[in-house]
């Protein structure tokens, strides 16, 4: 059986020191060999900005798309073949800014991927722009007089739109996190795992000890019930999204691939790819 | 007795134009005669006027004839908009509801036959269209047992009662022509067809059935005119096969969904037109530069922007030469008949996995909805070419520190092995980035310029079964016409009328856009004085790729209709003797 140093490689990520995505990172490399996956089994997306280069730094299968469209690939890659395990990831401008579009509809849609965004309310790679989880009045090179924008609250979206696994997790409690992407691996259908993970270089305001101060954890809630939709947007609204942990999960709605008529219980990418001469007549005769 | 015949029911759009057409065309079809329908539509569901013209013909046919036989109206304004094109002694049947009117001046014969009451006397006023098939049944003296068939298959699961009645209807339409014009008229009777059993299909369908065939298990799309039947097509079909189809949120998605589960491993496909392709253009850069597989259909209509979403056009050639940035091989293909759609899509997949590259299967409007007559097709010309994938290929453990398999290592021939996810010891990354042999992003310049090299030589292996339609019987020509998709059958057609004023003309049809097949068209226009270059777009694209890759700018001609029609024959035929 695979352990996390077997979702290892050589390569040095290209992070700051002191990013939040390294503990993302090993969280996802735990996770992986807690579920018992074997490298080969897995296939990690991500797409565009500091974040999207962890699929080159996990030792899997790893396809790094373009920017904001890791989710239709990492769907793309599930439907051909439903026995891998994929995870999406990448920023929040990836998939809250450009990508927003996939993300609701990945949601909506419920295939049984991972979707772990690395979220620090800013656009490093390009330097220190805004990002739609940038909260009104912060100061950015693309907002110097401060954001007049609302911040997207993105979990409470997710509800709305119908997700079926909706958690959030900050980049330091590395047992937590993992925990949660285990669960997210293990749920049937899509789960949107957003993490809070500081950007040292350009995020002044959101830091590891601003969060440390803020964000509330679900567990000392007392009777918080994942499985209430109603009270977990409650919870939410009433914490400005700041709470971490499972926050919802449906665990009866089947999946998409379960779904969808007359999709394939075996891998798509295992099919035999000729028909039969009578069938092709048959398809012929229809024409006729 | 006559051997082809032109026919045309117009009215408003959502009465029923389409099925009358339909119908009728169908059973002339199972007669064996050739069809060739096209229809003339607006971008909205009720209202405006529609029309189908249909040719038929004992002889194959692939383009609309310049003139019109007989003319079915459901409204005045289809005898306005359309009584122009009746040949001289031609027919127009209204339907007496709406007092149909011809204008003095020209030679038409009018028959106003109360379609909508006899309907409307057997029991309902939607069956006008199958009065109006009895009509002109009588004019061609079909007997109106040549319906039976199809009425049945259309309408059997709604009771042999309403069967009945639709084949009364047709029977009462034939009647009351043959009463009004006191028996048979001349000229419209057409020779017997050979009674062989053809496929009656579009475009969109030969290609889609060509994909069933050739393997594709997925499809990611978006609807758009005039692409949406190839997805309508797989929706029905694949779960035959265990596949599926999803309907994205944009195109953007559909393109890079494709891309994923091609690097998964299944054939994958997407479809689209113009506005879809714009969406598309940089997963097509990703497609290249990953050396995933891709098929995208562009079925061209009239842009730019929304421009005519449902009208004929061939603008998006450059677009799809040239599309997404930077510079990746692809490879573009333009069939020319519903025939060379169905092999060509099977083609395109082929193609796509042996060069691990993007392909567009380019058609235009015309091609993709003109409903036609098609021969069987040859279940043994499907092949299927993975080219360097074996996915049940044991792999050795890789000698790369990291154990990463060297998914883009530099041959010869510029192709790399393929592995899929989930095959051992098959591990890599995949980036858009610039990239090393097993995939690692690299900037350094060596690596740039080697991988750079390793994806562009992949095309100069390319094995393209006929890149050129010829037919050229001149050594020496005094015109090489010169199209792609559509055009075809209008050029084929002109070809007898010019020859037979004195004029010898060849005719290269291309049906390998890029890489452009250069070496065979120089040939072709060596041999020539003029070259006519005949395509729907308003700047001549094809003739400025043709000038880019062989030259000789000044035989080189354009003959251009942007107007959102399809060249007529005798359009083709005065343009080119006014060039030469």
């Amino acid at each position: 059986m695979a352990t996390f140093k077997d979702f290892r490689n050589s390569i040095k990520p290209n992070w700051c020191p002191g990013c939040g995505d390294f503990s993302v990172q090993a969280a996802i490399q735990r996770a992986s060999a807690n579920v018992g996956l074997e490298p080969d089994d897995l296939a990690v997306v991500s797409g565009i900005g500091c974040s999207g280069r962890i699929s080159g730094y996990i030792k899997s299968y790893g396809f790094h798309g373009i920017h904001g469209r890791s989710l239709p690939i990492a769907q793309g890659v599930k439907m051909a073949n439903r026995d891998l395990t994929v995870i999406a990831s990448g920023g929040d401008g990836d998939g809250f800014a450009i990508g927003m579009g996939h993300t609701v509809h990945a949601i909506r849609r419920n295939i049984d991927i991972t979707y772990i965004v690395m979220d620090n309310q800013i656009y490093g790679l390009t330097k220190g722009q805004t990002s739609p989880r940038s909260d009104v009045g912060f100061k950015t090179k693309s907002t110097p007089e401060g954001s007049v924008e609302s911040a997207i609250g993105i979990m409470e979206l997710a509800l709305t739109a119908g997700a079926t696994f909706v958690a959030q997790s900050f980049s330091t409690d590395l047992k937590e996190l993992t925990s949660i992407i285990e669960a997210g691996i293990n749920h049937k259908g899509f789960s949107l795992i957003n993490v809070f993970s500081p950007c040292v270089t350009y995020n002044k305001v959101n830091t590891y000890d601003w969060f440390k101060e803020h964000l509330i954890s679900l567990s000392t809630i007392e009777g918080y019930d994942s499985s209430n939709r109603m009270m977990a947007m409650q919870t939410l609204m009433e914490n400005k999204g700041l709470v971490k942990g499972i926050i919802y999960q449906d665990k009866v709605k089947p999946s998409y691939q379960d779904l969808a008529h007359g999709y394939s219980k075996d891998a798509l990418a295992k099919a035999d790819l000729k028909m039969p001469e009578e069938k092709f007549n048959e398809l012929m005769a229809e024409f006729m | 007795m006559i051997d082809q015949l032109s026919w045309k029911v117009g009215g408003q759009q959502g009465e029923g134009i389409d099925s009358t057409g339909e119908i009728f065309a169908m059973a002339l079809n199972r007669l064996g005669y050739y069809l060739y329908s096209y229809r003339h539509f607006s971008s909205r569901i009720k209202g405006g006027h529609t029309n189908n013209k249909i040719r038929v013909s004992t002889s194959e046919t692939r383009s609309i004839s310049d003139d019109l036989d007989i003319l079915i109206a459901f409204d005045q304004e289809t005898i306005d908009v359309n009584v122009h094109e009746l040949r001289d002694g031609g027919v127009v049947i209204g339907d007496s509801k709406f007092n149909p009117t011809v204008p003095e001046d020209l030679n038409v014969r009018l028959y106003a036959v109360p379609f909508t009451e006899i309907a409307s006397e057997l029991g309902t006023s939607l069956m006008k269209n199958m009065v109006a098939i009895g009509a002109t049944s009588a004019v061609l003296g079909l007997p109106v047992e040549s319906y039976l068939e199809v009425v049945e298959e259309i309408f059997s699961r709604k009771g042999a009662k309403v069967v009945e009645k639709n084949m009364e209807a047709i029977q009462k339409g034939a009647d009351h022509f043959n009463e009004l014009s006191g028996g048979q008229i001349d000229g419209f009777q057409l020779n017997k067809a050979d009674g062989k059993k053809r496929m009656f299909m579009i475009g969109n369908d030969a290609i889609a059935l060509g994909f069933v065939a050739g393997g594709v298990r997925f499809m990611a799309a978006y609807p758009i005119t005039p692409a949406s039947e190839i997805m309508e097509y797989l929706i029905k079909k694949l779960p035959e096969f265990g596949g599926t189809v999803i309907q994205t949120e944009d195109e953007i998605a559909a393109c890079t969904m494709a891309i994923g589960a091609n690097y998964a491993g299944v054939r994958t496909i997407t479809s689209s037109a113009g506005p879809g392709l714009s969406l598309m253009m940089e997963a097509l850069g990703l497609s290249g530069m990953t050396e995933v597989p891709l098929v995208v259909v562009d079925t061209q209509r009239g842009g730019p922007s929304t421009g005519l979403p449902t009208k004929q056009e061939q603008s998006d050639l450059m677009a799809m030469i040239y599309g997404t940035h930077g510079e990746i091989p692809k490879v573009v293909m333009a069939p020319s008949t519903v025939e060379e759609a169905f092999y060509d899509a099977v083609e395109a997949l082929n193609i796509a996995e042996e060069y691990q590259i993007p392909v567009i299967l380019l058609t235009d409007l015309q091609l993709s909805l003109g409903k036609q007559s098609v021969e069987p097709l040859d279940f043994s010309r499907v092949e299927i070419r993975r080219g360097k994938l074996d996915p049940k290929q044991e792999l050795p453990v890789s000698e790369d520190k990291d154990g990463y398999f060297k998914r883009y290592e530099v041959t010869e021939d510029g192709i790399s092995p393929r592995v899929i996810p989930g095959m051992k010891n098959g591990i890599h990354h995949v980036t858009g980035v610039e990239h090393d042999e097993t995939g690692k992003p690299s900037e350094v310049a060596a690596n740039r310029q080697k991988q750079m090299d390793k994806r562009l030589r992949k095309l100069q292996s390319l094995r393209f079964n006929v890149p050129v339609v010829k037919q050229a019987p001149h050594e020496e020509a005094d015109i090489l016409l010169v199209g792609f998709n559509s055009t075809r059958g209008v050029i084929e057609e002109a070809i007898p009328r010019l020859e037979a004023e004195g004029l010898k003309v060849n005719h290269a049809h291309i049906r390998l856009i890029h890489p452009f097949p250069a070496d065979e068209m120089k040939s072709m226009i060596d041999r020539a004085k003029n070259v006519i270059v005949v395509e729907n777009n308003a700047t001549g694209q094809l003739a400025n790729i043709l000038k880019m890759n062989v030259g000789q700018h000044e035989k080189i001609k354009n003959l251009l209709k942007y107007d959102g029609n399809p060249f007529l024959p005798s359009e083709v035929v005065m343009k080119c003797k006014e060039l030469v």
